[in-house]
């Protein structure tokens, strides 16, 4: 190892396999002194970290994606196989890999550890949650595991405090003088017959090392009886979705109304203070409700990640991928869609977000372009809007109110897309690649960490923010653009929006709308509502120079009663189920897929569902006689 | 595949229930419906731990059709569709 100068910091990589702990010892190690960002060209996160140690030095500490080996099967793994070979030009190559390894479970990861001493590069070996292993009476003779790997091994327990000193310490003994050691790189990808003879030499390994463990682990398998049953643990599955989605639904409304009332108060009181003109709606409707529509996503955020990191640190998300494999996977979805599918019933923003749970970059990709497809909230005042004024509030069958009948048809129909498309790309679309195979860990269960989690938690917090944030907000300003420029000449009557460049793409889109049977008012209205699908409601109202009011929707509705025609109505119903209308959408699209080429692919399919349906929708209402 | 015992009383974990237990004779995975290869399958399993000797057992299985199952491996337990687990043979 080459001796650290006072101004060039080590550079350290933690690797390891899923579940041995690798993400809170990187907490635990580098505390908020950490850094996500994604690597150049993929769409693998790039998650580093500064390690203050007590001797005072400084190492930049790199944790790279969980790995079983180093032969690269996924986007995520190549980056590991990548950085640990020192081939990535944009990554200087690690003077220290620390392999992290769950104490209790060893088997794997000292395979993973035979087969990256052949990369020639210094290697110390963490045994990470030893205090579970001492706890479980597992005993293991540090030195002789050491001797027999020819690796130093340290032990850790990320998740208590001190838990990380030895390894602070070995750090610290390193900078005081450490022999360049080079050895060659020997690493080949693994074939069959070295997997089995480094798993044999893994095995001769613990048995020289290792006790079995004395009280071995039976809480798992006990609460497994009840959380795997086929009955009571989809009951189960079934009863947290159902507290998760009201969580994310209900329990976020009050927070989200008190963050838009107040960003309301806020363009408000910006309103009183600037003199009319531009730059008062440049800084309430541009600036304020920009900075607003990003804020707003917040909670719906914070609580749906809330709940995923403490069922991950739980052990449960392998669990409920285990039993909605078969479920979702008959729609080709991996296992692990179902909480961002669910989430994107609220909105398709967390959910999208909430993607980062599938592993696999391919079931990963489907499910975001299916997930704007779940019927969101901001569809609700919509659809409600339109329904009220155009289904009659009757019942037939003499039970079903009809107006929630088409609700209800209008949320099947999302679901259904959805399925439908994921099957679809995923017999057209992805053929090259085969089927990734469900094979996941399920490890034993553990409490969840507070600090781990609240750590978790920020990290997101800030992504979004900084990350979508900003797109958001550019693309809500450009909104606020188009539908204020030009300005209205004086003494207009006509609402200012309506000679906007939003009214002329309105206008000049109107021709290509008019097979749905969409007038002008409502393709001018569709540009501003890019922002967010409710506020094509304000909009219409803007439109047709409606004034604001208590009841404005009411009123709204009152004048499309009398202006659109059934088929009209049903038609833009059908465009909402599908069209992409939100902007934001599409730009958390781009900023968790790292391409505009997702966002543009999403976009483009959607558009085109949604012309589709509403061009069948019109034509055969007005063939029925509702034209 | 490189032991080669006797052929006798082989069955593939991806026929075996609930409750199973046996050691793994042999990984097969060139006679499996998998859309993984048959080479890639073999190597997957291995880096799980399934290798010739491994103590296994079927502590659970899916809510429909029985799939997926997830399998104890010596000290591990793994979650696999029955259609990869065909390539396990255990005796």
């Amino acid at each position: 190892m080459t001796t650290a100068s006072e101004t060039s910091a080590w550079r350290f990589a933690l690797v390891g396999t899923p579940n041995s702990g690798k993400t809170a010892l990187f907490n635990a190690l580098t505390g908020s002194r950490q850094k996500v960002a994604n690597y150049p060209g993929v769409t693998v996160e790039r998650k580093a970290g500064i390690i203050q140690t007590p001797g005072g030095h400084r190492v930049d500490l790199i944790d790279l994606p969980g790995t079983y080996s180093l032969r690269g099967r996924s986007p995520d793994e190549e980056i590991t196989r990548d950085i640990v070979l020192g081939r990535l030009a944009s990554e200087a190559a690690p003077d220290l890999l620390l392999c992290v390894a769950d104490a209790t479970n060893l088997r794997v990861a000292l395979r993973l550890v035979i087969e990256l001493k052949q990369v020639g590069r210094p290697l110390m070996l963490v045994l990470n949650m030893i205090d579970i292993a001492r706890r479980r009476g597992i005993d293991i003779d540090l030195v002789k595991l050491s001797k027999e790997l020819g690796v130093p091994v340290v032990t850790s327990t990320a998740v208590r405090r001190g838990g990380t000193e030895d390894l602070m310490r070995r750090i610290d003994a390193m900078a005081a003088g450490a022999a360049d050691a080079s050895i060659p790189n020997t690493w080949k990808p693994p074939t069959a017959s070295d997997l089995r003879a480094a798993q044999r030499e893994a095995d001769r390994i613990i048995r020289v090392a290792v006790s079995a463990a004395a009280r071995p682990e039976t809480l798992t398998g006990r609460v497994d009886a009840v959380l795997l049953h086929p009955v009571a643990g989809l009951l189960i599955l079934l009863g947290l979705l159902f507290v998760l989605f009201q969580a994310v639904f209900t329990g976020a409304k009050p927070l989200m109304d008190f963050i838009s009332a107040g960003f309301d108060a806020l363009g408000a009181m910006a309103h009183d203070a600037l003199p009319a003109g531009l730059l008062q709606s440049f800084v309430q409707n541009g600036v304020i409700s920009g900075v607003g529509s990003v804020i707003v996503f917040l909670p719906q955020i914070l609580i749906l990640f809330l709940f995923i990191l403490l069922l991950e640190d739980l052990g449960y998300m392998a669990r409920a991928a285990f039993l909605m494999d078969r479920i979702m996977g008959g729609a080709g979805l991996h296992g692990r869609a179902f909480i961002p599918l669910l989430s994107s019933f609220a909105c398709a923003i967390p959910g999208i977000m909430a993607t980062r749970v599938i592993d696999n970059r391919r079931d990963r990709l489907t499910t975001i372009l299916v997930a704007p497809l779940m019927t969101c909230s901001a569809r609700i005042p919509v659809y409600t809007l339109i329904i009220s004024a155009f289904i009659p509030d009757q019942q037939i069958w003499g039970w079903v109110g009809l107006q929630g009948l088409v609700m209800f048809g209008l949320y099947a129909a999302g679901i259904f897309s959805a399925l439908a498309v994921s099957f679809v790309a995923n017999h057209f679309f992805w053929r090259e690649n085969a089927t990734p195979p469900f094979m996941i860990e399920l490890p034993d269960y553990k409490m969840p960490r507070l600090p781990n989690v609240a750590m978790g938690l920020y990290m997101r917090a800030m992504m979004f923010l900084k990350r979508a944030g900003t797109t958001i907000f550019s693309m809500m300003v450009l909104i606020w653009f188009l539908a204020s420029f030009p300005r209205p000449p004086a003494g207009a009557i006509e609402p200012a929006i309506n000679f906007s460049l939003a009214a002329m793409i309105g206008r000049w889109i109107e021709p290509i709308l008019a097979p749905v049977g969409f007038n002008w008012q409502i393709s001018v209205a569709l540009v501003p509502g890019m922002a967010a699908r409710e506020v094509a409601v304000a909009a219409l109202g803007t439109v047709y120079a409606i004034e604001g009011g208590k009841d404005v929707a009411a009123q709204i509705g009152q004048t499309l009663a009398g202006q659109w025609s059934l088929a009209t109505a049903l038609a833009l119903l059908v465009w909402y189920i599908f069209a992409p209308q939100c902007a934001s959408t599409l730009a958390v699209i781009k900023r968790e897929t790292g391409s505009w080429r997702w966002m543009v692919i999403t976009f483009g399919y959607m558009l085109a569902l949604a012309y589709a349906a509403s061009l069948i929708t019109y034509n055969v209402a007005v063939a029925l006689g509702a034209g | 595949m490189i032991e080669n015992g006797s052929p006798a009383k082989t069955a593939s974990l991806g026929l075996a229930r609930k409750g199973f237990r046996g050691r793994i004779h042999t990984i097969a995975a060139a006679a499996t419906a998998s859309d993984v290869k048959a080479a890639e399958l073999e190597r997957r399993l291995l880096e799980l731990g399934f290798v010739e000797g491994a103590h296994v057992e079927i502590l659970h299985e899916g809510p429909l059709g029985r799939d997926p199952i997830a399998v104890r491996v010596n000290n591990t337990t793994i979650a696999l569709r029955r259609r990869e687990a065909m390539a396990v043979l255990v005796a």
